[in-house]
């Protein structure tokens, strides 16, 4: 017998830390400019030391302007992306859960276009505008997932085929909504929007919608492993769960409000990445075992280290040009889906 | 079993009139309890359990028995207290179960339920770690004295080999005793069980019977099972409510229960029932013809 301890959750938690350290270094390295490690370790230092003006502004351009606040955005989109597909894992009980896969993503991303769409045609402040993204993705993804659960229905039990078939169908009509949406762009907008929809991290958000993403994840993240435990036991049934005492209505509201508030922010900022919630908590369950109470921090980090790479890729493989990020995540997570899928049927 | 027995200091809640003597109290009365599902509320409903009355004490076994869709495992959820039921109350130590906010219900009632398929492989010990949930605070991790029950709960069954097992990886029978391990990790006053012995051979059915039978006396649990196994029920239980189409045709010892013409009556095949020295009833089928 071997439970969880305060001090084995803290250790991988360091190890994780640190993999993502080493992660956001190489991130800030690599890039169609070339920056040597000695140059950016001692710049990193100077910026430390608040010794700012000794920069070269180059430099200061290129690592402190352009890729470390993307590298930020991933590390925020990922983990979010991460600690809701986790949460949707258990609630659902559907090991093939993500907000990709449940068209949570797609809903989240309709939400976020009609609220672009609206938005000028609203007198609205510019701080209060570009609220307008993020509330919709909120609202759209909180409609979606509530939509895709009732649709998963079977007899009153949630059933793991009819309710993926139902996320897979809601996400391609959401999607002819959003062409719907795009064919009424013009040219530069057009191409804008396409890789917005593959996911993208290029375009850095409003500094206010950046602060929100930070604090709504913090926060959505700490309602979510308040119920940690709770979510343990929900992986037996609702009506095991019951039974020894969680309740359970509140955890499911809870939980996935929380969950579509994460999907919500995080697709308003980069586009529906794909593959990130179902993949990450996957390899964490596999190196840590499926006790939510180390799988969601673990989750979060691992997330955000998966977004990382593979943005860092997306913007290394075909430099100077980029690929989504999106495109990075679907050509690693599709066949882990289709194994995993095979595996569970064998 | 000192660790199983519950301490007075949590019973400070009880209302006032039950101090008594505890183990001649009744602990379990279900009154009048009836209940319906429907499809919509404007429809006749589709089933219903009329108004039901039985009480049993600290380490009897009651067996809940009858044809299928009788309404059994209606009965056992409202005792539980996760249905409510329409009219009537249930009453644990005098208090309605239905309202019991959900961690002390944990902590008071155990269910052991047919088994639900584990989505992720998880160790025997985990599972009955499960059992202490209730007894958590938000993130606790568990304690010395959690694992502690855990391990008693564990040896209690005569699953110690099993700890360090993966549920997916044992036997029905093994599976079935860490189940109602992590029940017993619940400290619970009602055990409720819910066709334990579905998919276990007869071999590991009286095992899990005398089992229980034990446990039932040595930590005073009162115990409410749903059987089909009328002979098991028989054997071992000091009640038996047998029911028919959501109606309680009768309630008590399994010799005033299990009379031929009315077991004939309610599950419509000729049977022979004899009395065993024990005074306890076999039922049986009479030879083909």
């Amino acid at each position: 017998m071997r439970p969880l301890t305060l001090s084995r959750l803290l250790a991988h938690c360091a190890i994780l830390s640190a993999v993502l350290f080493v992660v956001v270094v190489i991130a800030l390295k690599l890039g169609a400019v070339p920056v040597s490690l000695y140059g950016l370790g001692h710049d990193l230092l100077r910026v430390l030391f608040r010794q700012t003006s000794q920069l070269s502004s180059e430099y200061q351009l290129i690592i402190f302007d352009i890729r470390l606040p993307r590298i930020l955005l991933g590390i925020f989109v990922g983990a979010s992306l991460s600690v809701a597909g986790a949460s949707f894992q258990a609630l659902l009980r559907n090991p093939l859960a993500d907000p990709y896969v449940l068209g949570v993503s797609s809903g989240a991303a309709v939400g976020a276009i009609i609220g672009l769409v609206i938005e000028p045609h609203l007198a609205l402040s510019p701080a209060v505008a570009a609220l307008l993204t993020p509330i919709g993705a909120f609202l759209g993804a909180a409609l979606t997932v509530t939509a895709v659960y009732f649709l998963g229905l079977r007899q009153g039990q949630i059933d793991s085929g009819t309710l993926l078939l139902a996320g897979i169908i809601t996400a391609s009509f959401l999607q002819a909504i959003i062409m719907f949406f795009m064919s009424t762009l013009t040219g530069g907008n057009y191409r804008g929007m396409a890789f917005w929809m593959m996911g993208e991290l290029s375009t850095p958000p409003q500094r206010i919608v950046s602060l929100i993403l930070r604090f709504g994840f913090f926060l959505s993240a700490a309602a979510i492993y308040t119920t940690a435990s709770d979510l343990n036991l929900l992986l037996a049934g609702e009506k095991e769960a019951m039974h020894l005492g969680v309740d359970v209505r509140r955890v499911r509201l809870v939980v996935y409000i929380a969950a579509s508030l994460l999907t919500g922010l995080a697709v308003s900022v980069s586009g529906a990445i794909g593959y990130v919630g179902l993949l990450v908590p996957h390899v964490m369950r596999l190196l840590f075992g499926s006790d939510h109470r180390i799988l969601l921090p673990t989750a979060a980090f691992g997330g955000a280290i998966a977004v990382v790479v593979a943005d860092t890729l997306a913007r290394t493989v075909v430099s100077p040009s980029e690929l989504p990020v999106g495109a990075m995540t679907a050509i690693a997570g599709a066949p882990l889906f289709l194994y995993l899928m095979r595996r569970r049927l064998a | 079993m000192s660790s199983f027995a519950r301490s007075p200091a949590s019973a400070a809640a009880r209302p006032i009139g039950d101090a008594g003597d505890f183990n001649s109290d009744i602990r379990l009365s279900v009154e009048q309890v009836s209940y319906a599902y429907s499809a919509n509320p404007t429809q006749a409903p589709l089933f219903t359990l009329e108004a039901t009355r039985f009480q049993a004490r600290p380490g009897e076994i009651v067996a809940i028995v009858g044809p299928n869709a009788c309404g059994k495992s209606t009965l056992l959820k409202l005792i539980a207290g996760s249905l409510e039921p329409l009219s009537g109350r249930v009453l644990l130590n005098g208090f309605v179960t239905h309202a019991l906010p959900h961690r002390t219900r944990g902590q008071r009632i155990a269910m052991v339920q047919q088994e639900s398929p584990l989505l992720f492989p998880s160790r025997a010990w985990e599972f009955v770690l499960q059992g202490r949930h209730p007894y958590g605070r938000t993130l606790r991790f568990e304690t010395e004295e959690d694992i502690l029950i855990a391990r008693n709960a564990l040896a209690q069954v005569g699953a110690e080999h099993l700890t360090d097992r993966f549920m997916d990886q044992i036997s029905g029978g093994e599976k079935q005793r860490v189940i109602l391990a992590r029940a017993l990790a619940q400290q619970p006053l009602l055990l409720l069980l819910d066709e334990p012995t579905l998919h276990l051979d007869i071999g590991a059915q009286v095992d899990l019977l005398e089992t229980l039978r034990r446990l039932a006396s040595a930590n005073r649990y009162t115990v409410v099972v749903v059987t089909h196994e009328l002979n098991l029920a028989g054997q071992y239980a000091d009640q038996v409510a047998l029911f028919q189409k959501g109606k309680c045709l009768r309630v008590g010892p399994p010799a005033t229960v299990f009379q031929r013409e009315l077991l004939e009556q309610v599950f419509q095949t000729p049977l022979t029932v004899e009395l065993g020295s024990s005074g306890r009833p076999r039922v049986n089928m009479p030879s083909a013809k």
